[in-house]
C-alpha cells in the first residue's frame, strides 16, 4: 500500500519542554490505525502538528502521491488537502442544527463568494441524509446541536468529518465519555470509514482498541515507542512498563 | 429562491412591514405632505434616527453574527459623511459664487471662479488651495462613488492587517478604536484638508433644489433613509441567513473549527467587515445632509462605542433588535440630553439629566448585559415561539 501521510524526525517543544521528540510514523491509503500512549504522550500534538495548529521546531510532514510538506500551509489550506480531524473534547456549532452543521461541513466551494451564493441542491441534501443514516442522527437533524447528547455530539462531529470526504481522518478519544452501546457502534462507524480512507483514532480504552482490531502505534514522551498488532504491543516489557501498567494498576 | 428566503425569515416581512407604514404615518403626519403635526426639523431626527438604525444593523451583522467587536464602524459612517459633504459644500459655494459675480461688467474666468470657491470653503483655515483630496468633489456621481470606495477600501486595507496577523477579541476592539481616533485626530488639523474642527457644513442646502423648503427635502431624505434602512435590512438578512449564515455564525462561536473544515476564516471576516464598513458609509452619507453639519468629533472614538451600546441593549444576533436599540437609545438619548426630561430636585442636590443620562446609558448597558443577554429583542421569543 501507498503511503499516504509520512511524518518524519519531527520534534516540538513549549517552553522548554518536548512534547513531540523525533516522531517519525506513517499512515497508508485507507488504513485504520489506533495510537495510544499515556497522557501527556504528545498525541493530540501530534494531530496538532499534521493539521497546521501547531508548528514543529523540525523534522517533515509529506502528504500524498505528490509529496507536499504540509508544514508551510495553513489549517484550512491542510482541510482541503483531505485532512478532517475531531477534536479530544467534542466541538460542534451548538447554536447550529445538526443539518446546518453537516451542510457547512459538506464538500463544496468554500470560498465566501460561493458560500454566499450557495444553493440548496437536492443531492447535497441526499449526502445530509446519507451520512445523518450513517451516524444514527436521521430524526435529529433539525434539531439544534447544543440539545444533543454528548454521544450524539461525537457522532455528529465525525459525521461533519465524514461531510467533508476526507482521504484521512484523525480522530481524537471518540469514545470519551460514551456508554457501552455507544462506544460499539462508533467502532462501527470508524471501522466503515476506514474501508475507503485512511482513520487514526486516539484512544486510552483498552476494549476499544481491541474491537477496531487494526494496527495500534503506542507513543510515550513524544516519540513511537512500539508498533504493530495489538497482541505484539501489549507484550512489549517497555509497553507495559510505561503504559499498561499504571493504566491496569 | 426568494420566496422560500421571505418564507423562512418572517421576521423580515414584518420588519419592512412595519417601516413602510411607520413612512406613511410619518409623511401624513409632516409639514411638507401632511397635516403638520410632526414639525420638519422632528422629520429631521426620525430620518437620522433611521440612518442610525441602518448602521446599528450592520453593526449587529459584524459583531452579533461574526463576532467582531469593531469599536472602529463610526469612522467609516463619518467618512461617507465627509464624502457626501465635500459635494453638497462645494456645489452650493459654486452656484453662490457665480451668482455674485454675474453681476461684474467683466464676465469671470474659470480660474477666478475656483480661487473665490476655494476661498470661500478653506478661508476658515487660513487657505484657498483646493487640496488633492477635492479633485472630484465638482462631481456628483464620483463623490458618491468616494462614498463607497474610501470607506470600502480602508475597510479592506484595515481588515486585511489585521485578521491576516489572527489580532482578535479585546485586541482587535482596541485596534479598531485606535483607527478611529488616528482618524479623528488627522481630521480636526487644519491642514487635513477637510476644514479641520470647522468640519463641513450648510449640507441641508441641496445644490439645484434651492426652491425647495426645507419641509419637503427633509420628508425627502427621510423616505431615502427609509428605503436604505429596508434594502440594507433585506440585504443582511439574505446575508445572515443560509450558508454564509452559518459559516459566520461558527467563526464567531469557534473559529479553529471552521478552519480545519477548510474555511478560509481571514476571507469571511474581510468580507464581512468590508461590506459592514460600506453600508455604515452610505448610512452616514445619508445622515449627514440631515445633520446639515458634519465635523471630526463626530468620528470620536466614544460614538462607535455608543453604536456597540446600542446593539447591545436592542439585542444582538437578530437584525430587528439592532434596530429597536438603535432607535429606542438614540431617541431616547437626544430627549434626555435636549433637556426633553425634567430635572429632578433632591433638595441636596438637583438630577440634570443632561448630566446624568449618561450614568443611565451605563447602568442599563450593564444590567442589560448581565441580566438580559439578549436584549430588548429577546422579548420577542416570549411572543412568538420560534419554529425551529
Ligand atoms: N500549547 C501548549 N503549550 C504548552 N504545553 C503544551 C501545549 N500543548 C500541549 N502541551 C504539553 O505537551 C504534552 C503533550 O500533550 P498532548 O495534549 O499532546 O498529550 P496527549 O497525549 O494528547 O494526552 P491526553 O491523553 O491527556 O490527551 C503535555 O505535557 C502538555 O502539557
Ligand atoms: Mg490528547
Amino acid at each position: 500500500m501507498s503511503t499516504l501521510l509520512e511524518v518524519s524526525g519531527v520534534s516540538v517543544t513549549f517552553d522548554g519542554f518536548r512534547a513531540i521528540n523525533n516522531l517519525s510514523v506513517q499512515f497508508a491509503e485507507a488504513e485504520l490505525r489506533a495510537i495510544i500512549g499515556p497522557n501527556g504522550a504528545g498525541k493530540t500534538t501530534f494531530m496538532d502538528i499534521v493539521t497546521g495548529k501547531t508548528k514543529p521546531d523540525e523534522g517533515r510532514v509529506i502528504w500524498g502521491e505528490k509529496n507536499l510538506s504540509l508544514l508551510g500551509m495553513s489549517e484550512s489550506e491542510i482541510a482541503l488537502q483531505g485532512i478532517g480531524r475531531k477534536f479530544q473534547k467534542p466541538t460542534v456549532f451548538e447554536d447550529q442544527t445538526v443539518r446546518q452543521n453537516l451542510a457547512m461541513a459538506l464538500k463544496n466551494p468554500r470560498s465566501p463568494l460561493a458560500v454566499l451564493l450557495h444553493k440548496k441542491t437536492k443531492s447535497n441534501a441526499e449526502r445530509i441524509e446519507a451520512i445523518a443514516e450513517q451516524i444514527g442522527l436521521t430524526d435529529s437533524l433539525t434539531r439544534i446541536a447544543g440539545e444533543l447528547s454528548h454521544g450524539q455530539k461525537q457522532w455528529l462531529e465525525i459525521g461533519m468529518l465524514l461531510a467533508q470526504d476526507p482521504r484521512l481522518l484523525l480522530v481524537d478519544e471518540p469514545a470519551a465519555g460514551m456508554t457501552v452501546e455507544e462506544r460499539e457502534k462508533t467502532t462501527d462507524i470508524l471501522r466503515e470509514a476506514a474501508k475507503t480512507r485512511a482513520v487514526v483514532v486516539v484512544e486510552h480504552d483498552m476494549e476499544f482498541v481491541r474491537r477496531l482490531d487494526c494496527k495500534v502505534t503506542v507513543l510515550h514522551e513524544g516519540s513511537v515507542l512500539a508498533e504493530g498488532s495489538l497482541e505484539h504491543v501489549t507484550s512489549n516489557q517497555r509497553v507495559i512498563d510505561v503504559y499498561l501498567g499504571r493504566s491496569h494498576a | 429562491m426568494q420566496r422560500s428566503f421571505i418564507a423562512q425569515n418572517p421576521s423580515v416581512l414584518w420588519f419592512l412591514l412595519a417601516l413602510s407604514l411607520f413612512t406613511l404615518g410619518v409623511t401624513i403626519l409632516s409639514e411638507a405632505f401632511g397635516s403638520g403635526l410632526i414639525s420638519t426639523s422632528f422629520v429631521k431626527t426620525l430620518g437620522k434616527t433611521l440612518c442610525l438604525c441602518l448602521i446599528a444593523v450592520a453593526m449587529d451583522v459584524v459583531w452579533g453574527y461574526c463576532g467582531i467587536l469593531s469599536l472602529g464602524h463610526f469612522a467609516f459612517f463619518g467618512l461617507g459623511g465627509y464624502a457626501v459633504g465635500m459635494w453638497l459644500m462645494y456645489a452650493r459655494t459654486e452656484a453662490l459664487i457665480i451668482e455674485s459675480l454675474a453681476s461684474q461688467p467683466i464676465p469671470p474666468t474659470p480660474q477666478e471662479i475656483s480661487d473665490a470657491i476655494g476661498n470661500q470653503i478653506f478661508g476658515v483655515v487660513g487657505s484657498s488651495e483646493f487640496p488633492l483630496i477635492w479633485a472630484f468633489a465638482d462631481s456628483l456621481f464620483l463623490q458618491l462613488l468616494m462614498v463607497v470606495l474610501v470607506p470600502g477600501l480602508l475597510a479592506l486595507v484595515f481588515g486585511w492587517l489585521a485578521f491576516r496577523s489572527r489580532v482578535t477579541g479585546v485586541y482587535l476592539s482596541i485596534l479598531t478604536q485606535a483607527m478611529t481616533l488616528a482618524l479623528s485626530l488627522y481630521l480636526f488639523q487644519n491642514d487635513s484638508g477637510l476644514r479641520g474642527n470647522n468640519g463641513l457644513s450648510g449640507l441641508q442646502n441641496i445644490p439645484g433644489f434651492e426652491q425647495t423648503g426645507q419641509a419637503t427635502l427633509s420628508i425627502v431624505f427621510f423616505w431615502a433613509s427609509a428605503f436604505a434602512l429596508g434594502v440594507g435590512y433585506l440585504f443582511f438578512a439574505w446575508v445572515v441567513s443560509g450558508k454564509m449564515g452559518s459559516v459566520i455564525k461558527g467563526i464567531r462561536d469557534n473559529e479553529a473549527r471552521v478552519r480545519f473544515l477548510g474555511y478560509h476564516v481571514e476571507s469571511y471576516k474581510l468580507f464581512v467587515f468590508t461590506i459592514t464598513a460600506v453600508v455604515s458609509a452610505i448610512a452616514g452619507a445619508l445622515y449627514y445632509p440631515q445633520a446639515g453639519i458634519i465635523n471630526p468629533g463626530e468620528i470620536a472614538p466614544i460614538a462607535s462605542i455608543y453604536l456597540a451600546v446600542w446593539v447591545a441593549i436592542g439585542g444582538r444576533g437578530r437584525l430587528y433588535g439592532a434596530v429597536i436599540g438603535a432607535a429606542f437609545v438614540s431617541l431616547l438619548s437626544s430627549w434626555f440630553t435636549g433637556g426633553g426630561a425634567p430635572d429632578i430636585p433632591l433638595g441636596f442636590y438637583t438630577i440634570q439629566w443632561t448630566d446624568w443620562w449618561l450614568v443611565l446609558l451605563g447602568l442599563s448597558f450593564v444590567a442589560v448585559t448581565l441580566f438580559f443577554p439578549k436584549g430588548i429583542g429577546g422579548l420577542f421569543d416570549y411572543v412568538f415561539r420560534k419554529p425551529s
